[in-house]
């Protein structure tokens, strides 16, 4: 499995780790309620077919990566760095 | 009072050769991270001209002036090695002294690719890491950067914690190339 960096260009599986759902980056409000923070936390979708995580470029560059990819075919269609997803400083 | 007297990273353990390549240790001189601060990134390029000759790397790339060099190091980072950082950079960057923090082989010879191909996922063919191409990647289980330097030149740069062991790893592809013939 090679992930397509938006820094670095195409790299193997080796330099990156696996971070969790991109569901991470939506924080609920401090507010939001047991239901909110409960969901944020713990529940996660299992989806069959596409889905979007995090993963850390740690042996390489060192961003955070949205990649969005296929959990059936194992298609990676794409990658954007976690900060330009996010904006702020992440 | 004790007379300190100061140890390269890879003393004692290099130069080594075989497998048609041959290692050495290389002194890069003077080692900085320059890491703009945000918003700062444009004029710190400005700062980075006037100062030193050279310009900000693009992702992947070094600029060599001399003895200096600036290697594209990362997210938002790179390394100026061979000199002291000109003190008008840390109005627009953070700089960090990294000058004790690294381990720097040369590895060179005919065989060199075949040994780092042991060793890094990263594709090193002169199409996609020409001279002068500058990759941050992982040597054997290490976070590395990796740096062409000529043809079949290549600098390696692993944590000066981890020297001892890119020294072997770096034997174990080399005895191995040389087995195959």
């Amino acid at each position: 499995m090679r992930i397509p960096c938006p820094i670095c260009g195409s790299r193997d599986i080796r330099e990156f780790d696996y971070m969790g759902h991109a569901q991470a980056l939506d924080r609920p409000d401090p507010g939001a309620g047991a239901q909110a923070w409960d969901d944020y936390l713990h529940n996660r979708d299992n989806p069959a077919g596409p889905t979007r995580d995090l993963w850390f470029h740690g042996m390489g560059c060192g961003a955070w990566l949205v990649v969005e990819r296929d959990t059936v075919s194992h298609e990676v269609t794409g990658a954007t760095l976690a900060r330009d997803v996010k904006g702020g400083a992440a | 009072m004790a007379e300190l007297v100061a140890r390269t990273p890879c003393a004692g353990l290099l130069p080594i050769a075989g497998g048609g390549v041959r290692v050495t240790e290389v002194d890069p001189g003077p080692m900085t991270a320059i890491a703009p601060f945000r918003g700062k990134e444009k004029t710190l390029a400005g700062a980075l001209k006037r100062a030193h000759g050279v310009g900000w790397p693009a992702p992947g790339q070094s600029e060599a002036s001399g003895d200096l060099r600036i290697l594209w190091f990362g997210h938002s980072h790179a390394l100026l090695t061979g000199v002291a950082p000109k003190p008008t950079l840390a109005n627009h960057a953070a700089l960090t002294d990294q000058g004790d923090a690294w381990a720097v082989v040369q590895v060179e010879g005919a065989g060199t690719r075949d040994v780092l191909a042991r060793l890094t996922p990263l594709d090193l063919r002169d199409g996609a890491f020409p001279v002068g191409a500058c990759a941050r990647s992982e040597v054997q289980h290490m976070q590395a950067a990796i740096l062409r330097v000529a043809g079949d030149a290549y600098r390696v740069m692993v944590f000066r914690s981890m020297a001892r062991t890119l020294v072997h790893d770096l034997q174990v592809a080399m005895r191995g190339v040389a087995a195959r013939g």
